[in-house]
């Protein structure tokens, strides 16, 4: 059992967890990811680690409540446990011959992107962020990325908060406008990030994304996760989830990321009554 | 005394009814069904069962004790030498092992020693109440590495010599292929947790959530003190054939397919995991895995399911009794036959159609059987412009594992082949690493639950003399 040592709600539907999970916490880097069970008869789901804290043996996950698993998960309390919680799992994202880079995050997807930031930081880089939200309300760790970005953009689709607009236009006026990024990193929802890919694509500015598909054992047992990556086809749980965001047929990835479309919309209901009977 | 020619019958389910659930299809022998068939023994002296079993059980002598009633007798023989008897006794490949050298099965049907293994764990588990004598420590402590057929047989082996041994085990719950690839149907999921549980009763220790080269690596291991390291780390990677169309929705490895119903419970009507209740489902393979997979499929509803497989009957790879079972069951077998793309449906008029991208079909080429191939098995060749398309809204790839490379890229000094397979040496299991043993899947590839606990035995035999001599 994993104890859930801190919980704090980012906004109506992302939360913040630190997990007690001593060994993973000594072992994980910016771009892994783990597993979890929140009960005996749960679904195992990954995750991208948001942080850990080596002294404290903690690893913090971040989560927008989306289907059924993740309500299980919301409704844990601070000091409750969950079943089950592996890790690192992955590879981590490649720093090496990088000084200057742009992070673009997108929705939850900012979670996982904001270690990365603050590992290019750590390393001496320029890092330059941009993060976009649907609105307002759902912006989520503006003042973290602030502290490791030489430069902030917030975007959000209404213009209720930062800038009005998609990612992609600061991220093409920056490209036009002389920034030499060694790289791009694009962490976010599968349209974002191909739109991400082909604002860059066409000057040529290496891109990284972080591929989340569906997933059980992570270790590269059952081949769930598998994803055309410049014609080839590769593991996201022992391959990624970097990969080169030029060669990964998004396309593809989308549709296969509906398997289950319908599925889940049963369990979220069926979880949203039983959250409801219990309220 | 005249010798019965056949076996005694092993009483199974009804074909149909059992096609609907997940029960276990082989009901097991009572006592005296188990003492006839014990009578059929010869007790012949030349033993060719013994040689013929990878763990080499004393055969005729557990039988003896069969003969005589004394079933604890037989399960203490049986002991001696296998970690998991009532694993065995339902997954072994008795036809090619110790039935398929018995002296009874020159002239008659062999001996039913896989149907009595089981009888005779299955009644230890049922009425043993004492204690199992936990060994006395001898102070030196080992780390197995995966809680699956060869792990657990290691574990058990040091363990009953004293070892103090560790199981790091990557998934939630231990047992390996036992629990997320066999099904229940074949193999009781409560079956392999009472073996679990013997073994844990003379002081294994098993750490669930632990993927070793990830969360701790094999140097990491010996730094804390460990002193060898067995590695029965399972076959990894599924495979799939790279032909158009794999990346459909509705097409599955088997590993995802049977992972899903075993481990993730979607067996259970009212499991949170989701996986495709299909009407046609095309299994493609022949092994015992693709037989695991095509049943499953059919207990979850499917109103057909079809074993595509390029050779004929004759080199079906999977289990006898496996095979019969599944043609009992109405399971279609579609030999020669290659399948050469995947089709799926595509909405030209609407690019949101929900429909769009899920399976439609299975596209085949007919073939006939040429020269054999350096395994001496016939190779199938394709014959031109037969193709054809299949009904399938599901299709599953059961065509074996690529070895996982986690442990290898993360522990310096162990040696791999060119498919991936760690290196060992045969007799011992040594890998090229002092202190690191390996066996099982992660050496051979995917082969059966049997092999891998004779692998598992030998390097527990090996690692007590490393130590010892140390």
């Amino acid at each position: 059992m994993y104890r859930i040592v801190n919980k704090k709600e980012l906004n109506p539907t992302v939360t913040m967890m630190d997990i007690y999970a001593p060994l993973v916490a000594d072992k994980a880097l910016a771009g892994q990811f783990i597993i979890l069970r929140v009960d005996g008869d749960g679904e195992r789901i990954p995750l991208t680690v948001a942080g850990c804290d080596k002294e404290a043996g903690t690893v913090k996950i971040i989560f927008q409540v989306v289907g059924g698993t993740t309500m299980r998960l919301n409704a844990k309390k601070q000091g409750e446990y969950i079943s089950d919680f592996v890790g690192p799992l992955g590879r981590p994202t490649e720093t090496d011959g990088v000084k200057k880079v742009c992070i673009v995050g997108g929705g939850v997807g900012c979670a996982i992107a904001l270690p990365v930031a603050k590992r290019f930081k750590e390393l001496g880089c320029e890092v330059h962020s941009i993060i976009g939200f649907r609105n307002k309300d759902l912006v989520i760790l503006e003042d973290e990325f602030a502290a490791c970005s030489d430069k902030l953009t917030v975007m959000t689709d209404d213009g209720s908060y930062g800038r009005q607009g998609v990612v992609t236009a600061p991220l093409k006026e920056g490209i036009e406008g002389g920034e030499n990024y060694d790289k791009v990193i694009a962490i976010g929802p599968l349209i974002m990030m191909k739109f991400v890919v082909a604002t860059t694509k066409p000057f040529g500015v290496p891109t990284v994304v972080s591929m989340n598909p569906i997933m059980i054992d992570g270790t590269g047992m059952c081949g769930g996760c598998r994803l055309t990556v410049g014609g080839k086809m590769k593991f996201a749980c022992v391959d990624g989830p970097d990969f080169d965001g030029f060669e990964v047929d998004f396309d593809e990835a989308m549709r296969r990321s509906s398997m289950y479309s319908d599925f889940e919309k049963r369990e979220r209901e069926l979880s949203c009554n039983l959250f409801k009977k219990e309220a | 005394m005249a010798v019965l020619p056949k076996k005694n019958a092993m009483p199974v389910q009804d074909p149909q009814v059992r096609a609907h659930n997940f029960d276990e299809v082989a009901l097991g022998y009572g006592r005296e069904v188990a003492m006839a068939e014990a009578q059929r023994c010869l007790n012949c002296k030349n033993k060719p069962c013994v040689s013929g079993c990878p763990v080499n059980i004393a055969i005729p002598d557990f039988i003896s004790k069969v003969k005589e009633g004394d079933f604890e007798g037989a399960y203490e023989i049986i002991s001696r030498s296998s970690s998991l008897p009532a694993v065995c006794g339902r997954v072994c490949p008795q036809e090619t092992q110790c039935e398929g050298k018995c002296t009874l099965g020159i002239k008659f049907e062999p001996v039913g020693i896989g149907r009595l293994e089981r009888f005779v764990a299955d009644y230890h588990n049922a009425n043993f109440n004492g204690k199992a004598n936990v060994p006395l420590s001898n102070g030196h402590r080992v780390v197995v590495i995966g809680s699956g057929p060869s792990g657990l047989t290691c574990a058990g082996d040091l363990a009953k010599k004293g070892y103090k041994v560790t199981i790091f085990e990557a998934l939630h719950l231990a047992g390996g292929v036992l629990v997320y690839g066999i099904p229940e149907f074949r193999l009781p999921k409560n079956i392999v947790a009472k073996e679990i549980e013997t073994l844990k009763s003379y002081g294994v220790d098993i750490q669930t959530n632990v993927v070793i080269g990830k969360t701790i690596t094999v140097d990491e291991l010996f730094a804390m003190g460990y002193e060898a390291v067995f590695v029965g780390s399972g076959a990894g990677l599924p495979r799939f054939m790279g032909i158009p169309g794999e990346s459909l929705k509705g097409v599955y490895s088997a590993n995802e397919f049977l992972t899903r119903s075993n481990l993730m419970k979607a067996y259970e009507g009212d499991s949170r995991t989701p996986i495709m209740h299909a009407k046609h489902v095309a299994v493609v393979g022949g092994g015992n895995v693709a037989m695991d997979a095509a049943r499953t499929a059919l207990r979850l509803g499917a109103d057909s399911v079809s074993i595509v497989y390029r050779r004929s009957m004759e080199e079906l790879p999977a289990r006898k009794e496996e095979v019969e079972h599944a043609m009992e069951e109405g399971i279609k077998f579609e030999l020669l036959r290659n399948p050469v793309e995947i089709i799926g449906y595509e909405n030209p008029e609407d690019k949101r159609d929900p429909k769009n991208g899920f399976v439609t079909g299975l596209k085949v080429i007919r073939c006939e059987l040429g020269e054999p191939d350096e395994k001496g098995r016939r190779r199938p060749v394709e014959i031109a412009g037969s193709e054809y398309v299949m009904d399938a809204d599901c299709v599953i790839m059961a065509i074996g594992t690529s070895p996982n490379p986690l442990i290898k890229s993360t522990t310096d000094g162990l040696d791999v082949n060119k498919h991936g397979g760690i290196i060992v040496e045969e007799s011992t299991g040594a890998t090229s690493r002092a202190g690191v043993y390996a066996g099982g899947d992660a050496v051979t590839g995917a082969a059966t639950v049997i092999l891998a606990m004779g692998a598992g035995k030998t390097a527990a035999k090996a690692i007590d003399e490393y130590i010892s001599s140390k």
